[in-house]
């Protein structure tokens, strides 16, 4: 397939997904939106472009892993996942509802899920460990893990970069969802993270800084990361907007962690449906 | 004839090193105790399975989950107190996942000693025990310890196994039949009954001996798993003898007097006596100096047994 054509599919599948993000948040009145639909455009790259994965065997030994860190943003995870046809649609209608399989953050009994998130700045140790499992057994996997930018704020993500670089784990990834808004405010407000870029390269990591909403930026930033092959492990800076996509979501904290109401349904679909994926970005 | 005496922690080292050598999967981690939790005689046998994480905790516990999630057989060690600062990762990606991590915590308890409070683990039996998934051992002597490592590597799912610094005798030989969750009786005796763990089990038996003096005819108990717990064997003695004292180097708040307590109040209610410390933290000093005070040595074991068998009659 032309590179073009790819970037307009997969921005395609984005848009089609990111209605699937809001209408499992309204559907359960539950669920963390922002942050979902901040990270979706690079989940899209990594899942119909970069990961080499099985659906059909999601526990692959071969497989690229995958390890959502900030597990808050499942409806995205689980978006993809019954696209993917790792389980049937039908299961997102029960997204955080009780003897339902989706539950609230991502759990292993999950197919297609390798982390069970929801505790902020454990996904890198835990990825770290499945790297160093790789290099013992030479498998020839790269291990990929989002974080969020709020979660730089966690001591443990700062243990685990020292302890990748330390053992030179050129199979990591981290994608950092710089989406610059959490819980209860603007980052730059609650604690500010600083240069992030320059805090990794100082923990002895490859840095790549790109718009995390710009397809093209995104397939080039994984090429490059997958292929870096330097002994020290990789993070991208995907600058990113928390709510990306619906207009009153967008940089707004209130949204972090609530579901949309009636009305806000209907407006949020309706401006993810204007959405001209030729110059989304 | 000179008793042979070693900490469990040798056990361990030992035994984690033997392992090495016959299963490929099995690998180790440490925070920069790897000299004191004796995880270093793997490390230096096999450099290749063991993982040096440095002075942080979580990221140890997250790693040896990754490893575990791919198959591997993670043992990762450190001092019991430094294990707790990587609760919540434990409860969040081993824990509630059931993955297969072996945690190891040494020093334990107030044998610690001259470290004083920061190091001396009193609580870890109960955290670790509030975790579902989780078992909780705590051998009573270098053997069984290895005894445990062993069946460890068997058994499936995340472990917590609790070690003391000091050299305690040795009561086991190699032909022990270790296994988990079955309490083992040292001693038999019909006026009360001693559930001992960790080094406490041999203050126990000194404490029999002291007993036996005055007449009093105690079993002795060694409660090398308290997670999960040999319920049939506790309520069988608690019958037998109507009088259970619980002895332990932790809390008597959430250890095993508070697991024996919790089995004998639903299911054969009587009174018992919880020896252990009473919550407080203890202080700088040798091992048997802090025991002496702290009332965890077999002479004030056995006077808690004379009070409350006395009581009884």
């Amino acid at each position: 397939m032309a590179k073009q054509d790819l970037i307009i599919q997969l921005k395609q599948k984005a848009k089609e997904l990111r209605k699937e993000i809001i209408a499992m948040i309204y559907n359960a009145k539950s669920g963390h939106p922002g942050g979902s639909l901040s990270a979706i455009d690079m989940m899209v790259g990594l899942y119909y472009y970069k990961l080499r994965l099985e659906p059909k065997n999601p526990l692959w030994q071969d497989r690229d892993r995958f390890v959502l860190s900030k597990g808050h943003c499942s409806p995205a995870i689980y978006a993809v996942l019954a696209d993917k046809g790792y389980f049937p649609k039908s299961e997102l209608d029960g997204y955080r509802k009780i003897n339902s399989m989706l539950q609230g953050h991502p759990e292993l009994s999950i197919p297609g899920i390798d982390f069970a998130g929801g505790a902020l700045g454990q996904g890198i140790c835990f990825a770290l460990g499945i790297a160093l499992a790789c290099k013992l057994d030479k498998r020839n996997c790269n291990v990929y893990a989002m974080i969020g930018d709020g979660e730089m704020q966690e001591g443990a993500i700062w243990e685990s970069s020292m302890a990748a670089a330390f053992y030179k784990l050129d199979n990591l990834i981290v994608v950092l969802d710089k989406n610059q808004v959490q819980q209860t405010g603007k980052i730059k407000e609650i604690m500010d993270i600083g240069n992030a870029a320059l805090k990794w390269k100082a923990f002895g990591w490859n840095v790549i800084d790109i718009n995390g909403h710009d397809m093209p930026q995104i397939v080039k930033a994984l090429d490059k990361a997958s292929k870096l092959k330097n002994k020290k492990p990789t993070i991208i800076i995907s600058n990113t907007i928390k709510g990306k996509g619906v207009s009153f979501m967008e940089l707004n904290h209130k949204f972090h962690g609530k579901a949309p109401n009636d009305m806000e349904y209907k407006k949020a679909i309706e401006d993810i449906e204007k959405i001209d994926v030729k110059k989304f970005k | 004839m000179e008793i042979q005496k070693n900490a469990t922690r040798d056990g361990y080292g030992k035994a984690l090193l033997e392992l090495g050598k016959t299963n490929a999967n099995v690998v180790a981690l440490d925070a920069d105790l790897s000299d004191s939790t004796r995880s270093e005689y793997f490390a230096k046998q096999f450099p290749e399975r063991f993982f040096s994480m440095g002075i942080a905790e979580q990221d140890m516990v997250g790693a040896a989950a990754g490893l575990a999630f791919s198959g591997k057989i993670p043992y990762a060690s450190t001092f019991a107190v430094f294990s707790e600062r990587a609760y919540e990762f434990t409860r969040n990606i081993i824990s509630r996942n059931n993955l297969n991590v072996k945690i190891a915590g040494s020093h334990a308890g107030i044998a610690t000693g001259e470290d004083g409070k920061s190091a001396q683990a009193i609580e870890d039996i109960a955290i670790y025990r509030a975790l579902p998934n989780m078992i909780v051992l705590q051998p009573c002597d270098a053997i069984e310890a290895e005894k445990i490592v062993f069946a460890l590597a068997d058994y499936k799912g995340p472990s917590y196994m609790r070690m003391h610094r000091n050299a305690v005798p040795i009561i086991h030989n190699s032909n022990y039949k270790f296994e988990i969750g079955k309490g083992e009786i040292l001693r038999k005796g019909e006026d009360a009954v001693i559930f001992a763990t960790g080094t406490l089990v041999h203050e126990a038996l000194k404490a029999a001996e002291i007993l036996e003096n005055e007449k009093i005819k105690v079993y002795v108990v060694n409660m090398h798993t308290i997670k999960p717990l040999d319920i049939n064997l506790i309520i069988d003695l608690a019958k037998k003898t109507n009088c259970v004292i619980t002895a332990e180097d932790h809390n008597v708040i959430g250890g095993l007097g508070g697991a024996v307590a919790e089995v004998l109040s639903e299911n054969y209610p009587c009174i018992m006596k919880r020896v252990g410390l009473q919550d407080k933290y203890a202080e700088s000093g040798k091992p048997d100096e802090l025991y002496k005070k702290y009332g965890l040595d077999a002479e004030s074991i056995a006077e808690e047994v004379m009070k409350f068998v006395s009581k009884k009659k």
